[in-house]
């Protein structure tokens, strides 16, 4: 799977950062997600969405060799990982590397799919068109 | 033990003394009052003393988000904001979407209790455990869109900031609290209440994991929730359009607020729809902390060479400052909207406001000596504009209006009382109900004065025919006891109402977050407490409150609509004495709409927490 963002279709709901936090850490706090969206009010009224194509730039740039290929991506090994380090975050072209003052490595996107499948605007799309959105289309009423 | 979903922490702030500290939630709380609406009631139950002004330091603000706040399910983004109203002078709250709520959960907190007067205009910022006043200044004075522009450059965008704008600094009654660029507290005069303790913002970061008792039940179930509402029908096809999704059925049974409450269609109706909107002005669909269905439609309105942006209108501001105030232009309504956002005047208030300034000027009361030698009319973008400006800095005619149109009415006389439009000082939201006895009811027997979302019941009417009375006490009575439920939980209702989520999905999801199992059913009976307990507060804090009070305007009972379905018609007093009757009777109230002892022991509801204190003591 590779997340792909549709910025202009997100509605800022924040469910993609509150199901990545179950999915990594089986807590809700979206600032544990390895997915994170920024709205920029009031004008021009949109959402960026900072979320991870598994690249693998990180992986290249870390000194520990922490981030390692798995077939759905680049995961973080959490014992190699060394804070603060935080060169992944410099080398990553997508700003989807994350910290949290109480977890001791680097976050990243697994890959997992979750915020796809769960994302009701259906802002978040896979790629390779594996991971299913389950949301209705509802746009085309405009 | 405390039920999961909880910190078991209250934040205290006393602000005359600059300081902060945290009591327990309880298990009586958690369990009893679930939180939201809930906490909101049971702690001013408990703290506000009677015969406390609205506007003094020892009006305490409950800032009460709840235990599904922010959890991965669908529509978890609200959170309540209550206080003594300045508005009713009685218990007032307001709901609001956004993540605030989510926000003060993760700092760690079940609820915010804030009393005292800042010793300057301050922001309450709330990082986590660390609390403290910041000097305001720079921010007294600017609108609510700049304030949080401004707020977010200086502590971050990852703050959430609620904030007043210039109406809650000068005390305007019905001045809202805003947040995320459109969302708001909008009813009851919280915001004046905060603007009373100089308090121009709070702006809270949390970092913390919500305290959920199971966090793969919550996952699994919000999965399976999840899934299920994105399959019902009423997703796809009431998202796109939001609550103004419903003006053009509004405006067909009769029932759109047009031009004071006069009428219950509008010529331009179709100026009004979320049709409409989102033709001519949508720029994106914006949503709260885990909404499936996301009912913002932001927008950018260009209007005489100027562009706004504002969330909405939303179906209330299309009626209350639409069709109510006359106007026939989409992007008038969405500038007025703005206007009141910026302003922070709650719009529904300030439109029915503003139709009662344009008829008190029709009649005379209001002339051009009282507006600059303008004349006020229905559907003039311009002078209506004007008046929102004099309304929110208290200038001149705006300084009545200020206080309300009950307010108003008593100050000009003249018979104005007669189409002041409202119930116990809160003016009337977007439903035309004089033809509608359900619906008139619910306006009438609403704790927080005329306002529509506590029991929606117009369908009702329409279904079982408008002027029954038969089983229309019982059916506001049901939905009394629904909507309590969502403002406890603290999600969102639309989900139910409007898309068909059914009522059987929140016991599961709220046991899923307190680990401990529960029912519909008592959740409706805590219901019920909450009903009650507020009605208390009115009785203890205005004396001779009754039966009076729940009178509808006048003019809902004796001038006839004009034109639309029910043209020629309007209530008869004996039918809404009867709906009264059969209402209290249901309630265990007596016939003058006090609760009788035994129902206050069915309810186990207890005396206050004050009065169970030593005289001056804590
Ligand atoms: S779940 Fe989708 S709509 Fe919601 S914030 Fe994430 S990307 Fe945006
Ligand atoms: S794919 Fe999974 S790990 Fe990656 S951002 Fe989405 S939910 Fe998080």
């Amino acid at each position: 799977m590779i997340l792909q963002a549709l910025e202009e279709e997100c509605s800022g709901c924040l469910a993609c950062e509150l199901v990545c936090s179950l999915v990594l850490f089986k807590e809700l706090n979206p600032r544990k997600a390895a997915i994170r969206i920024r709205g920029e009010f009031p004008a021009p009224g949109a959402y960026r969405i900072a979320c991870c194509d598994q690249c693998g730039d990180c992986a290249a740039a870390c000194p520990h060799q922490a981030i390692y290929r798995k077939a759905s991506g680049y995961w973080i090994d959490p014992d190699k990982c060394r804070l603060p380090c935080t060169l992944c975050a410099d080398a990553c072209p997508r700003d989807a590397i994350f910290f949290h003052a109480d977890v001791p490595h680097a976050i990243k996107c697994v890959s997992c799919g979750q915020c796809v499948r769960y994302c009701p605007t259906r802002a978040l799309v896979d790629k390779d068109g594996k991971v299913e959105n389950m949301a209705p289309v509802w746009r085309n009423a405009r | 033990m405390m039920p999961g979903g909880y910190w078991n922490a209250i934040l205290r702030v006393d602000l005359d003394r600059g300081a902060h500290w945290i009591t327990s939630t309880g298990e009586a709380l958690a369990r009893g009052y679930i939180g939201g609406r809930g906490f909101a009631a049971r702690l001013l139950y408990d703290e506000l003393v009677p015969g406390t002004d609205p506007f003094g330091p020892d009006n305490p603000v409950v800032v009460a988000p709840g235990p599904m706040t922010g959890v991965f399910m669908p529509n978890t983004g609200k959170v309540t904001f209550a206080a003594r109203s300045p508005a009713t002078g009685l218990y007032g709250d307001s709901n609001m979407g956004g993540h605030f709520g989510l926000a003060v959960r993760m700092a760690g907190y079940d609820a915010l209790v804030i009393r005292g007067r800042a010793s300057e205009p301050s922001v309450l910022v709330i990082d986590d455990g660390r609390v403290r006043l910041l000097p305001a200044g720079d921010l007294w004075g600017l609108g609510s869109f700049d304030a949080e522009v401004r707020l977010k450059e200086k502590l971050g965008e990852d703050f959430q900031v609620a904030v007043i704008g210039p109406a809650g600094e000068n005390r305007v009654v019905f001045a809202c609290i805003s947040h995320d660029f459109g969302r708001q507290a909008g009813r009851t005069g919280v915001g004046a209440v905060l603007g009373s303790k100089n308090i121009k913002a709070i702006a809270v970061r949390g970092t913390r994991s919500l305290p959920v008792a199971n966090p793969r039940r919550v996952m699994q179930v919000g999965q399976r929730l999840f899934r299920h509402i994105f399959s019902l029908p009423g997703t796809a096809s009431w998202t796109p359009y939001g609550t103004a999704g419903v003006t053009t059925l509004i405006n067909e049974v009769g029932a759109l607020p047009t031009e004071n409450f006069r009428r219950g269609t509008h010529d331009h109706w179709q100026e009004l729809t979320g049709e409409t909107l989102r033709r001519r002005i949508l720029v994106r669909d914006k949503g709260c902390t885990a909404c499936a269905i996301p009912c913002g439609k932001y927008s950018r309105a260009r209007l005489d060479g100027t562009e706004r942006y504002v969330e909405g209108p939303e179906y209330e501001s299309m009626a209350l400052l639409g069709s109510n105030l006359g106007m026939a232009r989409l992007e008038e309504v969405a500038h007025l909207n703005w206007l009141c956002d910026q302003l922070g005047l709650d719009a529904i208030s300030a439109g029915a406001v503003a139709s009662f300034a344009v008829e008190a000027f029709e009649r005379g009361l209001i002339t051009r000596q009282d507006t600059d030698g303008r004349k006020l009319a229905f559907g003039d973008y311009e002078s209506l504009a004007w008046l929102m400006e004099q309304i929110a800095y208290r200038r001149g005619v705006g300084d009545l209006l200020a206080g309300g149109v009950r307010h108003a009415a008593q100050a000009l006389g003249g018979g104005s009382d007669a189409y002041a439009i409202h119930v116990k000082g809160l003016e009337v939201s977007g439903y035309e109900p004089r033809n509608t006895l359900a619906m008139l009811l619910s306006y009438m027997t609403c704790d927080i004065g005329a306002h529509h979302n506590r029991a929606w019941a117009i369908l009702h009417d329409i279904e079982v025919g408008r002027y029954k009375v038969e089983g229309k006490a019982e059916k506001v009575i049901e939905l009394q006891h629904l909507r309590p439920v969502y403002d406890m939980l603290c999600v969102c209702r639309f989900p139910w109402i409007e898309v068909g989520f059914g009522t059987e999905h929140y016991a599961e999801m709220l046991s899923a977050v307190t680990g401990e199992p529960v029912t519909w059913e008592h959740l409706t009976h805590l219901a019920e407490r909450v009903w009650n307990i507020t009605r208390l507060m009115a009785i203890r804090d205005r004396p001779g409150f009754g039966r009076a009070d729940d009178l509808p305007p006048r003019r809902f009972y004796e001038e006839p609509v004009e034109g639309g379905p029910a043209h020629g018609h309007h209530a008869d007093l004996a039918d809404i004495q009867r709906l009264l009757d059969r209402y209290y009777q249901l309630r265990g109230w007596d016939e003058n709409g006090h609760p009788k002892p035994e129902t206050l022991e069915r309810l186990e509801i207890g005396p206050p927490a004050f009065a169970r204190r030593p005289a001056g003591a804590g």
